[in-house]
């Protein structure tokens, strides 16, 4: 009977996550009918491989941006953390809400914000243009590194709090241990810090990557036609051509690929050992 | 990195060492030597500056000003990795990711010795966790826990081996258990121990050396026996055990004795355990040394007349009284139940006795109550 409690939750995932799956696997084996925008289903379940070879390179480019902004977003994300979590002293409250902040500002804004920033009059063009980095020819918007940059940009925040808890727990003895038993600072980080703070990269680099795979706006916004991403494809097939099957198609692999992705790295990290 | 824990042998001799804060110094220009081998207690009230003056030998806190130095070696401005010294932990801090055998393993694959696996084997034996090996921390007891910070420590043979209230976590019984092991590890491997704790008992059960530190000095060091038997201050005596302090003042002179006036009783005081500077002196007798009697019997020795018991413990061993004397003060007693008596009853008029030479007399301008107040679990 204790099961019945569970009821609120299974009836909630019925209706708004099992039931939309199973249109969305449905609508994607559905042919063209008679009608303009009408579907019928016939199961052609060859609409899902015409789906993928019809979209390899931005399946590909979406999984090698995610990738390369994941990286990015760690490499800023954990010498931050570690300060916040570490150095900070009374400033830990305060710059933890600056790390959630943006959140105060709409994301679609914050990312045409990026084209000002990086844009010809821009500070950025700007510096880069004075150390001759850049000509006034080129241009660093409209540009893959562009997107990349808004993709790290928007998921920082998803990386930086969970690095920040597990470094926060890390009973600050056991750093001193490390010390006391022979290791400078440098291993001491490597041997005891790192391995201790894996559960928030697990968790940090997970939340940024998963988004930023299927994300379409920074591509939209920051890109050019060469940098679409899996997730414009979707959103165009939705809502500009109306081809429901083709986008259910592309929507499921999408997220068949990531849920492999995520499974072979929780294993590889190893996480279950750590938490 | 290996030279230093081998090269450093000797005293662990602490110079000067101050360390403040602002205004306020933690540990006050100490100045202290331990002897190689021996087993050494630093036993203080909480924000006393024992774990301060532990940090700093450890390289964990850097002194204000002072020196530090084991044998001939300097290791003041040393980082804490260069020191010939490890620690204990208090909860331990054993590596939560590394097996029981890679947190041990720490040090020695550090400093790149060869024979890690004989070495770490040798110690789990001495601390008998061999079996746990491949376990994690946290799937190990307090006391085992407790075992492997120890052998974390002792498998680098340091010159100095730190314990920062190591039993603390411990409940009493398995602390008890533990005392004994720690000495009996202690004398196997001949390391010198320095302990620090806010428990008295843990301090007399294992150590050869206390130094009472208070108030980031040292107030009085020696064997445990001494400093139990004849304090030099307020603070040990009452830190140290219970002691009845009774102002009063030394009125004349008989041989080896001084005699000392309490509120109008004359008792006597061996001169060389009267640590005064002036006639005021606060006279002092343990509990268990004195003696309890319905009747005024003509013992020999001190004695206090017309006191009365007004609260009456019996926690088998011995029976605890407290007695309230003719000028209102109140002092305990402590009565072996070793006669077969039944304990007396609360409002019974009493005589106090005692043997002339268990007493011991104090600066008399102390504050009477100094190291009792403090309680010992708040840490």
């Amino acid at each position: 009977m204790p099961y019945f409690l569970l009821a609120p939750g299974l009836i909630w995932l019925a209706l708004f996550f099992v039931a939309p799956i199973i249109t969305l696997i449905g609508t994607a084996t559905k042919t063209p009918g008679a009608g303009i925008g009408e579907f019928v289903q016939t199961y052609r379940w060859a609409n899902y491989w015409d789906a993928i070879t019809g979209s390899a390179g931005q399946f590909g480019r979406s999984f090698l941006y995610a990738t390369i902004a994941t990286l990015i977003a760690l490499a800023i994300a954990y010498p931050l953390a570690y300060g916040i979590a570490f150095k900070s002293g009374k400033y830990k409250n305060i710059l933890l809400v600056l790390v959630v902040a943006p959140f105060f500002c709409s994301f679609i804004l914050r990312t045409i914000a990026w084209k000002q920033i990086l844009g010809q009059n821009g500070p950025v063009f700007r510096f880069l243009l004075d150390l001759h980095l850049v000509t006034p020819m080129t241009h660093l918007t409209a540009t893959p590194s562009a997107v990349i940059i808004g993709l790290a940009y928007n998921f920082l925040p998803f990386m930086t709090l969970p690095l920040y808890g597990s470094l926060e727990r890390i009973d600050p003895r056991v750093l001193d241990a490390s010390g006391d038993l022979y290791a400078n600072a440098f291993t001491t980080f490597r041997r005891v810090t790192v391995p201790l703070s894996m559960p928030g990269v697990v968790a940090g680099t997970l939340l940024t990557f998963i988004p930023a795979a299927g994300d379409y706006v920074n591509a939209e916004i920051l890109g050019n036609p060469s940098t679409k991403m899996i997730g414009n494809v979707i959103n165009a097939q939705f809502l500009n051509t109306q081809d429901y099957p083709l986008a259910a198609s592309l929507s499921f692999i999408l997220m068949i690929i990531i849920s492999l992705l995520v499974m072979v790295y929780i294993r590889k990290a190893g996480t279950e050992e750590l938490v | 990195m290996p030279d230093a824990s081998t090269s450093a042998k000797g005293d662990l001799k602490l110079s000067n060492l101050t360390k403040s804060y602002g205004d306020f110094k933690a540990v006050d220009d100490l100045t202290l030597t331990i002897p190689e081998g021996s087993f050494f207690a630093l036993l203080g009230p909480s924000g006393c500056g024992k774990t301060t003056t532990l940090r700093m030998i450890a390289g964990l806190e850097e002194p204000t000003s002072g020196k530090i130095s084991i044998g001939a070696t300097d290791i003041t401005d040393k980082r804490p990795y260069q020191r010939p010294v490890n620690t204990v932990f208090q909860n331990y801090a054993l590596f939560p990711h590394l097996t029981i055998f890679e947190n041990i393993a720490f040090g020695l694959r550090r400093r790149g010795v060869k024979d890690v696996n004989e070495q770490v084997e040798k110690v789990l034996n001495l601390v008998e966790l061999q079996h746990l090996a491949d376990r994690k921390p946290t799937q190990l007891s307090g006391g085992q826990q407790q075992r492997i910070a120890v052998a974390r420590a002792i498998v680098n043979r340091p010159a100095l081996l730190l314990l920062d209230e190591p039993l603390g976590a411990l409940d009493l019984k398995l602390r008890r258990q533990m005392q004994i092991e720690l000495k009996w590890i202690q004398t196997e491997v001949g390391l010198t121990f320095v302990h620090v704790t806010h428990d008295q008992e843990e301090a007399m059960t294992m150590a050869d050396t206390i130094a009472v530190m208070n108030e980031g000095r040292i107030e009085q060091m020696g064997s445990p026996a001494e400093l139990y038997d004849n304090p030099k201050t307020a603070f040990v005596a009452n830190f140290l055990g219970q002691s009845n302090l009774i102002q009063g003042n030394i009125v004349d002179s008989d041989g080896d004795f001084h005699v000392v006036d309490l509120y109008g009783q004359k008792t006597k005081v061996l001169k060389s355990r009267t640590h005064s500077r002036n006639n005021s002196v606060l006279y002092a007798i343990r509990p268990e040394k004195l003696r309890i009697d319905t009747e005024n019997h003509t013992q020999p020795g001190n004695r206090f007349t017309g006191g009365h018991i007004v609260d009456v413990s019996y926690i088998g061993v011995s029976t605890q009284y407290q007695v309230e004397l003719p000028w209102g003060q109140e002092i305990m007693v402590f009565e072996q139940n070793d006669d077969g008596i039944p304990p007396l009853d609360k409002g019974d008029e009493v005589t106090l006795s005692w043997e002339p030479t268990f007493s011991f007399a104090l600066d008399g301008a102390q504050d009477a109550n100094a190291g009792s107040e403090v309680n010992p679990e708040a840490e």
